[in-house]
């Protein structure tokens, strides 16, 4: 199940700059780390994260295993068309987490 | 080795000893939120819903909330309706004094006291994501209202049995939770600052945990810090203690769910 909070704004007029930040829970578990058995604990990170806006990407970022737990992303594009943005989050089994969110462009 | 250990604890030891002069109880116009010891960058994280990492629980919380439990196949909204109206000032009072446990319990406790007797299912485990999740969205709604604690009666010689936990000096470095909180606040340890131990923000996110934890996780930090042993999962002292703190943390704000470095 994805828990992610998504936060773009509602409005925007054509030519502006909007800041979009996404945030999704996730261990990001590096590999590096042992349990209480002294067992590896398997590496399950977020590999890449893209961000279309009105089906085209508009932001993408690959991550490793040093980025914290529950990753955070402030960016900015050009408002452009009213439309949906979507954020992809793909993890190391190759499931990816979804959100979207609606931009209302005047 | 042995040298070593002295000169480590020999230090905090005279630290605190300067302090000893003013072992009293913080005054209300004195009382800071843990928030005001941090840098801007982290109080602009929890200032802001959509950069604070709590708020994935809160989400995961108002799904828990709405989802039926138990043999009643009852949810939380089913009795309480939106938790935003009616749960709003409810995290400021707690912890309370519940009848049939006839001592106090804090806002996890009773979330499970309602779980096990109201929809038949079973307790959620102490410190686990669920419990963490729903506390922290039944306490949301209450953010910014101040911590106003219960006055009954009943309470009294628990929260007075917190105080005594608070000022009894534990563990291999002889450290009452007063030696810092109350005498030291205005000092450093480690580079870090020594706050009040306000309680006004939990469960909360901290960014050393990577996750949200509970004022238990954060007690049971401390007790280990000084080396001492931490009582059980659940014990009766982390409550009375949580009794003691509220009541010293009287109008500060709520802040849950909170970010601490």
């Amino acid at each position: 199940m994805t828990r992610a909070l998504v936060n773009v704004p509602k409005t925007a007029r054509a030519g502006d700059i909007v800041e979009i930040r996404a945030m999704i829970a996730h261990p990001m578990e590096t590999g590096y780390r042992q349990g209480p058995n002294g067992a590896m604990i398997p590496r399950n990170i977020i590999r890449r994260f893209v961000c279309t806006y009105d089906g085209a990407e508009v932001f993408a970022a690959d991550f490793h295993p040093a980025v914290s737990a529950n990753p955070y992303l402030a960016f900015s594009t050009r408002a452009t068309t009213s439309g949906t943005l979507t954020f992809a989050w793909t993890d190391d089994a190759g499931l990816t987490h979804t959100a979207s969110a609606e931009i209302v462009v005047t | 080795m042995r040298r070593l250990r002295f000169s480590v604890a020999g230090g905090l030891l005279a630290a605190v000893a300067c302090g000893m002069a003013g072992a009293a109880e913080i005054a209300p116009q004195d009382r800071r939120s843990g928030a005001d010891f941090m840098s801007a960058e982290s109080r602009a994280m929890q200032a802001e819903d959509a950069a604070n990492p709590g708020m994935l629980w809160v989400l995961d919380g108002e799904r828990l909330w709405q989802a039926p439990a138990g043999a009643a196949a009852k949810s939380c909204a089913d009795c309480h309706g939106a938790a935003q109206t009616s749960m709003r000032g409810v995290a400021t009072r707690y912890p309370a004094f519940d009848a049939r446990a006839n001592r106090p319990v804090d806002l996890a406790g009773r979330i499970n006291l309602c779980r096990t007797g109201q929809q038949n299912a079973t307790a959620l485990a102490l410190d686990g994501q669920d419990l963490l999740a729903l506390t922290a969205y039944v306490a949301h709604p209450s953010r910014g209202l101040p911590v106003t604690p219960e006055a009954d009666a009943r309470l009294v010689p628990f929260r007075e049995n917190g105080r005594r936990l608070f000022e009894r000096r534990m563990g291999q470095l002889d450290l009452a939770c007063a030696s810092c909180h109350d005498d030291n606040w205005r000092g450093r340890l480690g580079g870090s600052p020594i706050t009040q131990g306000q309680p006004n923000g939990y469960p909360l996110y901290r960014l050393e945990w990577q996750a949200l934890g509970s004022l238990q996780r954060r007690m049971r930090n401390c007790m280990v810090g000084v080396r001492a042993e931490p009582y059980e999962l659940g014990a009766p002292e982390y409550i009375d203690l949580e009794l003691y703190l509220m009541s010293r943390a009287a109008g500060l704000p709520l802040e849950t769910p909170a970010v601490r470095p």
